[in-house]
């Protein structure tokens, strides 16, 4: 039997993969847009909806940045309103586990799964950067090596509280004391209708990967290369047996992004000028000083790569998730603009925005399965580019192949986002 | 000039603690088709009950017209976090949101959280009223154009039109700009229940609706006045501020007459007024006090909500309405319109174009 793949669609996000300049693009804020593309995800039967976050405007060179998109809603706030407009569709919140607490995010995530009868999500992300902590109380900083420790005992302490209460609905107090947390009294909301909202972790590095696998049910991981994928998944799988856990307890699903075409020829051709689009001479010019580190705003975006090196100690950026050694990542580059002879603007849009899939909606629909059906993946986040019907094509002309593939379900089975995934229900450790 | 001063009106939903959405909505709905300027419902880490803005936002867009405002608690949450989660009702509920700031008194909430033990009413409300104050400046920190999305410079907002806050208040402080773009109403709507001393002081201050609790007539005009007075102080026109007085309503025994002495105003019960009788007799209470120019309206919470807000909506409402002195619809679509308060213009804007400070 064909192993059935797991979807869910990302909304677009505040960087230059979103393209606003599009006659099509509409609000990034306005509930209508959150609303539409919500909607195509659950007309495309995706298991879920996924909102990501950023706590502070991002900065360039000491000046918040204006080429992207910016500003978006509170996640949670809006997957609450969206679960009034949806039936199946699991809501997934991105909410930092740095700059909140256990006490009221569990309570909010409880709350969210309650309102839409199981659909909560919750993907823990992580930060130690003091330009955050500028805007919460706890300041500045959390040490580099801290940040999974309290994660860990972060999530640890949020499924006590939503274990506190019995499953037939008697509150218990509870009790926790730990390295980052000594909380104790009453959870003030009964155990949801998950049990525990499903956990996805998104992050990399060894310790993200360990904390993944001890704790999280999705990995959401940019590995969306095959030969990449299949490596980062036999990792992640690898560590699932020291906790006790089987290798579909934890579903690995890369973020991606596809373009159409009625061929695999035109697809090329719509795939090149949407990274035409996302890549404007200004998005260039920015995109070669976060690897310099350096102010290169006098370069012309159709000339030459710059001469000098990159300062790898730079600062430049702030609050984006960390680029690659700056040292490594520019000599990529060079060797691509020499072999090629391309300009700045040339050698971003080759390096920087290739889409993970191209072609036809049936080259796209077999080369779907074939990262599932080969170990690279257990499904895919869908990223648009357009902001709220870049998912449209996808929906109406890959998923019904998928469908008919028997690749991808054609009605959800259950109503809890632990159903569409085929996770187990927690048990309940009172 | 005082009696013509428009009725508002709002009511409760909560009430023994309810975690589906069905049960509020329907609450809300029924506020609505009474044209009730919002409905609240109340949170607390203290007791048992969903977390509040979210239900109102599952709430949101299930209706249309009616405001929405939660209780938010300053004293173990982020100012940060509760800025975003408020301008983000905003957006949901197309410009329909406030807030009720309270905060957060006893040990057993302290340890909850852990961070910090509880401290005097005092000092909280100092910390709330920050709160409150960085929010509003949150919600000004982008003006309302800075999104241009101009592809000729490839510029998607003009980033001389956000700004950073740099609030540093007693126990945080918080660098901006919002997250967040300014929400539809510009400033949502926020109420503090001024009923204790430390509370009033911060209400008057940051607070677009006051609670007060009176049982009479004469003391609600009092404490208006005094509310007026202390917002005058702080440099604010006090016909900014709504002032509603709060009242417990139990209208359980509809059909019988109002218990002796009821007739000139409810009883002082506890921290808050209690009013007992029927929805005409309450109808009697609003319109008597109402006209003497007392307030500017009323925050009831039904005794017990499924039974009372009908019987308000249905009996005390529709009575207001017959005697045109409530409106028998929304003519504006947010919660600002409802309370008859402008969309507040944008203090970073303002220092902008006439060089002044912010
Ligand atoms: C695919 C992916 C998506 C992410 N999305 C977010 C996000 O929305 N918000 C955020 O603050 N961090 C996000 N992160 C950052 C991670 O939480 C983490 O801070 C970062 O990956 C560094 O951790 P690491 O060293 O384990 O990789 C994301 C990371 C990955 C890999």
């Amino acid at each position: 039997m064909t192993k059935q793949m797991h979807l869910a669609a990302h909304f677009p996000g505040v960087n230059s993969t979103t393209v606003w300049a599009d006659p099509r693009s509409r609000s990034q804020i306005d509930f209508a847009s959150f609303e539409q593309l919500a909607r195509t995800a659950e007309r495309g039967k995706f298991d879920f909806f996924f909102l990501a976050e950023g706590l502070r405007l991002r900065e360039h060179n000491g000046l918040i940045h204006d080429l992207d998109v910016v500003g978006r809603p509170e996640s949670l706030t809006v997957l609450n309103a969206l679960a009034a407009v949806t039936d199946r569709l699991g809501l997934a919140a991105t909410v930092n586990a740095t700059f909140n607490e256990p006490y009221e995010l569990a309570r909010r995530l409880a709350t969210l799964d309650h309102l839409s009868e199981g659909r909560a999500a919750w993907n823990v992300v992580t930060s130690s950067d003091a330009f955050t902590g500028e805007n919460f109380r706890r300041g500045g900083y959390l040490d580099r090596s801290d940040r999974y420790t309290r994660a860990a005992e972060f999530v640890a302490t949020a499924r006590e509280l939503w274990d506190s209460w019995t499953p037939d609905g008697t509150s218990r107090p509870f009790a926790h004391s730990g390295q980052h947390f000594q909380v104790s009294g009453e959870f003030t909301v009964p155990r949801s209708p998950q049990g525990h909202p499903v956990v996805i972790q998104a992050g990399d590095s060894g310790e993200g990967r360990e904390f993944a696998a001890s704790a999280a049910d999705v990995i959401f991981t940019r590995h969306g290369t095959l030969e990449a994928g299949r490596i980062f998944y036999a990792d992640v799988k690898a560590r699932l047996a020291k906790y006790g856990r089987q290798p579909d307890d934890l579903k690995i699903m890369p973020g991606v992004t596809v373009v159409i075409g009625d061929t695999d020829a035109e697809a090329q051709q719509n795939a090149a000028e949407i990274r035409r689009l996302q890549v404007s001479p200004q998005n260039a010019i920015l995109a070669l000083e976060q690897v310099w580190g350096r102010d290169l705003s006098s370069y012309d975006p159709d000339g030459p790569l710059p001469d000098i090196d990159p300062d790898p100690g730079s600062r430049l950026s702030q609050g984006r998730a960390g680029l690659a050694d700056p040292l490594v990542r520019a000599a990529e580059w060079r060797a691509l603009s020499a072999a090629k002879g391309l300009s700045i603007r040339q050698t971003v849009i080759e390096t920087t925005t290739r889409q993970s899939f191209i072609g036809s909606p049936q080259t796209v629909a077999a080369e779907l399965e074939t990262f599932v059906s080969t170990g690279a993946a257990d499904g895919f986040i869908l990223v648009p580019h357009l902001t709220p019907g870049g998912l449209d094509p996808f929906v109406d002309r890959v998923v019904p192949l998928l469908q008919e593939r028997g690749a991808f379900r054609s009605e959800y089975a259950g109503s809890t986002l632990r159903s569409h995934l085929g996770l187990a229900e927690p048990v309940w450790k009172g | 000039m005082s009696a013509t001063r428009p009725l508002h009106l709002a009511a409760e939903i909560g009430g023994p603690p309810r975690y589906d959405a069905a049960s509020h909505t329907a609450l809300a709905r029924l506020a609505e088709q009474g044209a009730l300027d919002f409905v609240t419902l109340n949170d607390s880490f203290a007791r048992p009950g969903p977390d509040a803005l979210a239900v109102l936002a599952r709430v949101a867009p299930a209706t249309t017209r009616i405001g929405l405002v939660p209780t938010v608690t300053t004293t173990h949450t982020e100012p940060f976090h509760v800025s975003s989660a408020v301008a983000t009702l905003d957006w949901v509920s197309g410009g329909r949101a406030g807030w009720h700031a309270d905060v957060s008194t006893t040990e057993a909430e302290a340890r909850l959280f852990g961070r910090r033990g509880a401290a005097p009413a005092d000092a909280l409300w100092q910390e709330a009223g920050e709160a409150a104050d960085v929010a509003s400046r949150l919600w000004d920190s982008w003006e309302d154009d800075a999104e241009i999305r101009d592809v000729s410079t490839g510029r998607f907002i003009d980033r001389d039109k956000l700004h950073y806050v740099d609030f540093e208040g007693s126990t945080f402080s918080v660098r901006g700009p919002a997250i967040v773009p300014r929400p539809p109403q510009g400033r949502p709507v926020t109420v503090i229940d001024g009923t204790s001393g430390p509370a009033r002081k911060a209400a008057a201050r940051y607070a677009d609706v006051v609670y007060v609790r009176a049982t009479s007539p004469e003391q609600a005009s009092a404490l208006r006045d005094d509310v007026r007075g202390l917002a005058a102080a702080h440099g604010r026109d006090p016909d900014t501020l709504r002032v509603l007085v709060a009242l417990t309503v139990d209208l359980g025994d509809a059909e019988t007459a109002p218990e002796p002495g009821l007739e000139s105003g409810p009883q002082l019960a506890g921290r808050g007024t209690y009013f007992r009788g029927g929805p005409v007799d309450l109808a009697e209470l609003v319109t008597q006090w109402h006209r003497g120019g007392a307030v500017d309206g009323f925050h009831l919470t039904p005794l017990a909500p499924e039974r009372d807000l009908e019987r308000i909506v249905n009996g005390t409402v529709a009575l207001l309405q017959h005697r045109s002195l409530f409106r028998t619809f929304h003519p504006g679509g947010t919660l600002r319109e409802h309370l008859g308060l402008t969309r507040p213009a944008n203090r970073y804007a303002l220092a902008r174009t006439s060089g002044g400070t912010a």
